[in-house]
């Protein structure tokens, strides 16, 4: 009966122990709500992240990671905070990707990451609000701030030559943080903003916002919106009423959708998303295609780099404690030490574990600044002939 | 000043819009006051019976498009029309037998049926996210424009663009031609008149023989007929998301009850004043206003009365406006 009891107690032991070495990821993002498209290439990219980790074996102590997934629906704040509990409190994640929208996401950090101290780093959360939001070190984003999108878009702008736009934004923390900072940083530049309204999502007819946009003129309409919502309605309208034929698209918009709905009828528009030039972006391209899903979608390189930071952090740390690994994040981002490549993540832990020090680069040029976001590297986009193409780096 | 380009623009963005959207309205109006004048309640579930009927249809149209038929420059929808009021009148019969029938033998008060009819209208709209789902759904096909914004430029060397829609050309003629049968199947007919009589005067029509169940029958028909057409037509113009259809009941609520409840004509006319005011007072005047005004005086300002979030807050406002000042409506329908 001891021996029974002694053997039983042994196998709880190491069941145990076989459960702490498998760490978890939380990744949350909107797989329902209105940037449905692009959240698979975003897991993808993570969960890409995550394999080449564990093949390498040099995690801490020979230990795995594995993802767990969350929906956030993007717009809708209350869900989204729910899985983030789920995740924290029921998976016992140690790390969360995501959230996916700004809104959600400052929900999300709020209420469930930094009661529950979970590190949190967003790959697509641009709002210029989160970068001054209170967050004891928990929270950092591989994307850069709309502050500075609104900059890159206006010098896109001036470059072409164009003085005169109106803006449709959509009516959330992510739309309004856009239009503003880019109406300020345009307007600064010398440029006029005729209207600058917002549009609300998921609505059936939007002839009435644009009858007033078309009112306002404007050479180019800027859609700060999301394509398979009310950014769509908005386009569609505005051909149907011959209002623009020359579109501007944030980050929001650029996806394939995008290009299949719209590349044709929209030619000579264009916009740009965050993405980095160089290596990093090739290389993470290939990888994609062998991993079987699209690595140029928007923001997928951001996940993986997300994923990265973290298993990263972990390791330098020597620790999955968020508190601990939290304040190495930044030293794996930045110099000095080694550059690291997508797919080279192996090498990465060896450094780390050997005592050296690492400089992730990754697939989107990783570059952490002030409170822990990127610094942003946008790629322009045109539409010529019916296609969607990279036309430079900003 | 230049009133050409001022007209064409108020055209384009108000004037063509305002025409397809109001007689959108005004079948959808149709509906709810023969409800009302006929079996005496307000029929919540009018705009989820819509959207059931626009759904058979896009089910039909997508089997037809498969299927490699169509109907040229025409939207395949139309052939497919038919066969979703079929279904809607299926629904609808159904409906009665197994829920407004008892209400009715029991002589319900109104209100209780306008409740029923609320419980109606939640089965219903989960019966069309069940079967086709919540999103945004595309069966628009044909020529999409009779007269194209940049054509438009090209043929008159305005500065300003016209575009006619196929789907507004189509919307208003289909509500003239439906209207039309209505009205002569109202005033001509022996069946139709036996629904008047019922709906002026129900002891005295019963009395005179009319057969109650038969006119309760037809009504449902021809509600049927109305809200498929409305709801198809809708769809087309804009496009097919069941919560817009729930979203709808507003305006066409307001557009019966603004015309006069029970009464046809004012129907029309309510769904032309509030798809007129919904889309004046949210316009942006200043472009019309520039091309009208000499320079010095054109605006700098948007000239916009209220913001286009507000669309819906209008018809409310019409709405309590005319039950305050004149309940009965504009065209003396029943008071409310």
């Amino acid at each position: 009966m001891k021996k029974l009891l002694m053997a039983s107690a042994a196998a709880a032991l190491t069941a145990g122990m076989a459960h702490a070495e498998d760490v978890k990821l939380g990744i949350l993002l909107g797989f329902t709500g209105p940037l449905e498209s692009i959240s698979g290439d975003m897991t993808a990219g993570a969960n890409l992240a995550i394999a080449q980790v564990n093949e390498s074996g040099n995690f801490l102590d020979g230990q795995t990671v594995s993802s767990v997934e969350g929906d956030t629906g993007c717009i809708d704040a209350s869900l989204a905070v729910a899985s983030a509990e789920r995740l924290i409190t029921s998976d016992g994640v140690k790390g969360i990707i995501g959230g996916m929208c700004s809104g959600e996401t400052g929900a999300v950090l709020q209420n469930a990451a930094i009661p529950n101290g979970v590190v949190m780093i967003s790959p697509s959360a641009t709002s210029p609000a989160l970068s001054t939001v209170e967050d004891n070190g928990l929270f950092f984003r591989t994307s850069p701030s709309d502050a500075r999108q609104g900059q890159v878009m206006a010098d896109i702008l001036n470059d072409r030559g164009i003085t005169e736009v109106a803006v449709s934004y959509t009516n959330n923390d992510y739309g309004k943080g856009l239009a503003d900072s880019f109406e300020a940083a345009f307007t600064e530049s010398g440029g006029t903003v005729t209207m600058n309204a917002s549009h609300e999502d998921g609505k059936a007819d939007y002839s009435a916002e644009v009858g007033a946009l078309a009112s306002a003129g404007g050479d180019v309409l800027v859609v700060a919106g999301y394509i398979d919502q009310g950014g769509a309605g908005i386009i569609n309208g505005a051909l149907d009423s011959g209002a623009f034929d020359t579109f501007m698209y944030p980050d929001g918009m650029v996806s394939e959708t995008l290009e299949k709905n719209f590349a044709e009828r929209t030619e000579g528009s264009f916009g740009q998303h965050p993405s980095a030039a160089g290596d990093g972006p090739v290389k993470f391209q290939e990888m994609g295609k062998e991993a079987g899903f699209d690595a140029t979608g928007a923001f997928a390189p951001e996940s993986y780099d997300a994923a990265a930071l973290i298993l990263l952090a972990m390791q330098a740390a020597g620790s999955t404690d968020p508190n601990v690994y939290k304040d190495k994040v930044m030293d794996v981002a930045n110099a000095p030490g080694e550059e690291i490549m997508p797919g080279d993540l192996g090498r990465a832990l060896q450094i780390l574990k050997d005592g050296g020090e690492v400089d992730y680069v990754g697939a989107s040029a990783v570059e952490l600044i002030g409170g822990g976001e990127s610094a942003g590297s946008y790629r322009e986009i045109e539409m010529k002939d019916g296609k969607m193409e990279g036309v430079g780096y900003r | 000043m230049d009133f050409l380009n001022a007209f064409v623009s108020l055209s384009n963005y108000v004037l063509i819009p305002g025409v397809a959207y109001g007689s959108q309205l005004a079948l959808g109006a149709l509906g709810v006051t023969l409800v009302y004048g006929i079996l005496r309640f307000s029929n919540f579930a009018h705009g989820d019976t819509m959207a059931f009927g626009a759904m058979v249809t896009v089910l039909v149209t997508w089997w037809l498009q498969s299927l490699g038929v169509s109907l040229g420059p025409l939207p395949t929808a139309l052939l497919a029309l038919p066969v979703g009021i079929l279904g809607t009148i299926v629904l609808l019969l159904v409906t009665d037998r197994a829920v407004y029938q008892f209400y009715r033998e029991k002589k319900a008060k109104p209100v209780i049926l306008v409740i029923v009819s609320m419980g109606v209208m939640f089965i219903m709209n989960g019966i069309v996210r069940f079967v086709i789902g919540p999103d945004d759904q595309r069966f628009l096909d044909g020529e999409r424009f009779v007269v194209s914004a940049r054509t438009f430029k090209e043929m008159t060397g305005l500065d300003e663009g016209l575009a006619i829609k196929s789907t507004q050309v189509i919307t208003v003629i289909t509500a003239v031609v439906v209207v039309a049968l209505l009205f002569w199947f109202l005033n001509r007919t022996r069946a139709g008149k036996s629904m008047r009589a019922y709906s002026d005067n129900e002891d005295l029509a019963l009395l005179s023989g009319v057969n109650p169940e038969r006119v309760v029958m037809l009504t449902w028909i021809i509600v049927a007929a109305l809200a498929t057409t409305a709801g198809v037509l809708y769809g087309l113009d804009k496009s097919f998301k069941p919560f817009t259809y729930f979203q709808l009941l507003l305006p066409i609520f307001a557009s019966a009850i603004v015309g006069g409840l029970g009464s046809p004509l004012g129907a029309i006319a309510g769904g032309f004043v509030i798809a007129f005011s919904e889309v004046t007072i949210t316009y942006a005047w200043k472009k019309v206003l520039g091309y009208m005004m000499p320079e010095s005086l054109a605006p700098d300002g948007l000239v916009q009365l209220l913001s286009t979030d507000y669309k819906f807050a209008v018809s409310f406002v019409i709405l309590l406006i005319v039950l305050l000042f004149k309940p009965t409506g504009l065209f003396k329908g029943q008071s409310v």
